[in-house]
């Protein structure tokens, strides 16, 4: 356990470094999000009651899925030069560099919440800093799985890469729109329904507008958190076997 | 230091299984250079990937530096030293943050990470780039800091893959120069695949050739040079019958006015052969030896020329 968090230390700030060095990349990611946010949210506002409340969880589960893509097109990347092949001849354990790398991503998508709510504070959001912290977590955990599978996704890919952009091009958009990110699925017909019933994002979507309006009862949370876990799981698990494999 | 039995691996290239390396036996002393000579698609590459855990083997064992592959990988990994084909730092990073990382990697505090990784800067003649990136470098800088990042835990064993190719004469010649301090210095165990005939030749204590996947040879440079290709005598004669019958008598083979024929002996063979044919009225406007090369003792075994370099699929 010790080497495995020593590990994950080594790999997080080996990938924090250059963000650190350039921090201004980060406002540039935060663009289209925050773009979104405000188009959406003043275009939304009344239709789903505060457009904020409802929109912000949103946008932070969108931000959750960009960034571990672009951690496994980064990863896609090192795969292709021989930087990875030369961390995987290290001792160094192997979940570790898949939850180093997506803690990186984390971070930033924690530190780019923080600034979206702020923004969003004097617009008429309300804090529940419980339910905030606890929707906060939960992205973590998800995070951290989309990020393996998407790492899974690039080993797979190289060192063509051409796999990477197709799949990760054609599920991502998909997986926002039928997930009530952007639009609510309440007034969607049944078969739109059916389909966001079957993708684990809506589950993770209610979960955090619950969160986020401070309902820590409603039963929404459990199964977003179980989606999470799910993936995270699943994650891991090829992650590691993809790893086990070659690469 | 390595001990390999049986190292077999097989990949699926749809649905059909390809064997890339088969059945490999392979042991290399400590302290040894050895270089792992054969065209591309040999195999070079995948013993190379199986000998340090990134790829497991379909079948057959390796204990390298005293830890079995499939067993103890980590155990492997802690001792060995890895110079890919390819870039090993990344695009990301600046030089010395990459060390440093590597050092962290074998499990050294930051501070000595940071320590070992100046010294590597000196060792290699990076100190000017530490705070570079990689895409600035140079070729041969470039493959200095590969090498570094290969050494920062101080391996026993260090394996190279194509260490000096794509680089130019003066850079090639730079990096075997630190190979050989190394080796010098800390008596490490050497192990590197390449393509060039010479480097081999001139630097190698020994040469293991691998071709469609087998080890088809195995020794020092100058005993495979004797044993399988032997000397070679070159002469011209004036006509082309001339040469035809001279090729005849030396029983070798004739080019135009070209006569090649290969013995154990050049030198002590070819005032020999140059009176024979004296005797028989045959005149020899030029006559040269040559000793063989690695491609000759390649040419031998498999009828191919090293240099050819392509395989048939």
């Amino acid at each position: 356990m010790t080497t495995f968090l020593r590990d994950t230390a080594t790999i997080f700030s080996r990938e924090f470094r250059p963000t650190l060095r350039e921090p201004v990349g980060l406002l540039f990611e935060m663009g289209q999000p925050l773009l979104f946010l405000f188009l959406f949210g003043s275009l939304l506002d009344g239709a789903v009651g505060s457009s904020w409340q409802w929109f912000v969880p949103g946008i932070l589960v969108m931000m959750c899925l960009t960034g571990p893509m672009a951690a496994g097109y980064t990863l896609l990347v090192e795969l292709i030069g021989g930087s990875m092949e030369r961390l995987m001849v290290t001792p160094l354990n192997r979940t570790a560099m898949l939850v180093g790398r997506t803690m990186k991503e984390m971070i930033i998508l924690l530190a780019q919440a923080v600034l979206i709510i702020l923004l969003a504070l004097p617009l008429g959001f309300d804090l529940h800093p419980a339910g905030v912290l606890a929707g906060l977590v939960q992205l973590v955990i998800f995070g951290v799985g989309l990020g393996s599978l998407s790492f899974v996704l690039a080993i797979k890919s190289a060192p063509g890469g051409t796999l990477f952009y197709i799949v990760s091009q054609s599920i991502l958009f998909p997986l926002l729109l039928c997930s009530g990110v952007l639009l609510p699925l309440d007034t969607a017909p049944a078969w739109l329904r059916a389909i966001g019933y079957a993708n684990p994002v809506t589950y993770i979507v209610d979960a955090q507008r619950a969160l986020f309006a401070g309902h820590l009862a409603s039963p929404s949370i459990l199964y977003g958190t179980a989606a999470a876990c799910a993936v995270a799981a699943a994650g891991l698990y090829l992650g590691n076997r993809a790893m086990r494999r070659g690469v | 230091m390595i001990h390999a039995r049986g190292l077999t691996r097989e990949f699926k290239v749809k649905k059909e299984t390809v064997t890339a390396v088969h059945g490999i036996d392979l042991d290399v002393e400590a302290g040894r250079l050895v270089a792992f000579l054969g065209p591309n698609g040999a195999g070079k590459s995948t013993t190379l990937r199986m000998l340090t855990t990134l790829l497991p083997p379909t079948s057959g064992t390796a204990t390298v530096a005293g830890h079995d592959v499939g067993q103890n990988p980590a155990g492997v990994r802690a001792r060995i030293g890895y110079v890919g084909q390819k870039n090993s730092a990344g695009e990301n990073f600046l030089v010395r943050d990459e060390l440093i990382t590597q050092g962290r990697c074998y499990g050294l505090s930051t501070r000595d990470a940071a320590a070992r990784a100046d010294e590597l800067l000196d060792l290699l003649d990076l100190v000017p780039l530490a705070r570079r990136k990689p895409g600035t470098l140079s070729g041969g800088q470039r493959r200095r800091l590969d090498i570094a990042l290969g050494l920062i835990h101080r391996p026993d064993l260090l394996f190279l893959d194509e260490p000096s190719t794509g680089l130019d004469p003066k850079s090639r010649a730079d990096i075997w120069q630190h190979i050989l301090r190394l080796r010098e210095t800390f008596g490490t165990t050497l192990f590197l695949t390449t393509h060039y005939l010479e480097e081999a030749d001139n630097m190698a204590e020994r040469v293991v050739i691998i071709d469609g996947g087998k080890i088809i040879a195995d020794g020092t440079a100058e005993r495979l040079k004797n044993d399988l290709a032997g000397d070679h005598i070159t002469i011209t004669t004036s006509t082309e019958q001339e040469a035809a019958t001279a090729a005849r008598i030396g029983n070798g083979t004739a080019t135009g006015t070209t006569v090649r024929l290969q013995v154990p002996n050049a030198a002590a063979a070819l005032p020999d052969y140059l009176r024979t044919l004296d005797g028989s009225g045959i005149r020899v406007t030029t006559a040269e030896t040559a000793r063989p090369t690695l491609d000759d003792v390649f040419l031998a075994l498999t009828g191919r020329s090293l240099t050819d370099d392509d395989i048939p699929a």
